[in-house]
């Protein structure tokens, strides 16, 4: 299944990219997912930071079980204001 | 009215927004460029956002102050784009019967949206630039 992937802030830097779509099996999760996008791109992988995760502008947990054409941002420490 | 903006921010405009005839006070808060912070000499600040989930949490969040606080009208509007030293980068206008729940409402909005909102500030200062909030708090390496 497909799933879209938005990058913001510095993670959109690392990645190179604000928008990917990304093929990923039935049944994984959010986290998996960010697991597999450290390895396609290998300067995530630094960021060590706390993340958190959004499924269709909302914030889930990490065991959050994506589904064909999800929207998922991985949210960097926010600091608006 | 709860919006993320690349115009600059007009103050009036909110305190319209949220003047009630049953309002016996607004309370706003300003957050404004500081042109220093740990030292460093700031030349901008530049936010990002992830706007449609921004605007919907701010709009949570007013709900939620509505829950908590007797208020009547919330307004939020958050800056995205560079943001030169002295202009605001965001504005929360509160009206309410009475001046104790619009200054709690305020105050509660503007601590709420450095938590949970989904907007990014970058840093540009003399000799480089970093992401707020990042906690090695590092110039990003190559730049």
């Amino acid at each position: 299944m497909k799933v879209k992937v938005k990058f913001f802030a510095i993670l959109r830097e690392r990645a190179g990219a604000g928008e990917i779509t990304r093929e990923m099996k039935e049944g994984g999760t959010v986290a998996d997912l960010w697991e597999a996008l450290r390895k396609d791109y290998p300067r995530l992988a630094p960021v060590e930071t706390r993340l958190l995760y959004a499924v269709n502008r909302n914030y889930v947990r990490p065991n959050h079980i994506l589904k064909e054409n999800d929207e998922v941002v991985f949210v960097p420490p926010v600091s608006g204001g | 009215m709860f919006r993320v903006t690349k115009e600059p921010l007009d103050l009036q405009a909110l305190v319209s927004y949220v003047t009630a005839p049953e309002a016996g006070a607004i309370a706003t808060f300003v957050g404004t460029t500081r042109n220093n912070n740990e030292g460093r000499k700031v030349i901008a600040l530049d936010y990002e956002a992830y706007p449609e989930m921004a605007e919907k949490e701010l709009a949570r969040l007013g709900e939620e102050a509505k829950r908590k606080w007797k208020i009547e009208r919330m307004a939020i509007v958050h800056r995205i784009g560079p943001v030169a030293i002295t202009e605001p980068s965001v504005i929360i206008a509160v009206s309410a019967a009475h001046r104790d729940d619009a200054f709690q409402a305020c105050r509660f909005a503007i601590e709420e949206i450095k938590k949970s909102v989904p907007i990014w500030k970058k840093e540009v200062f003399e000799g480089g630039e970093i992401w707020i909030g990042m906690q090695s708090g590092q110039p990003l390496p190559g730049r």
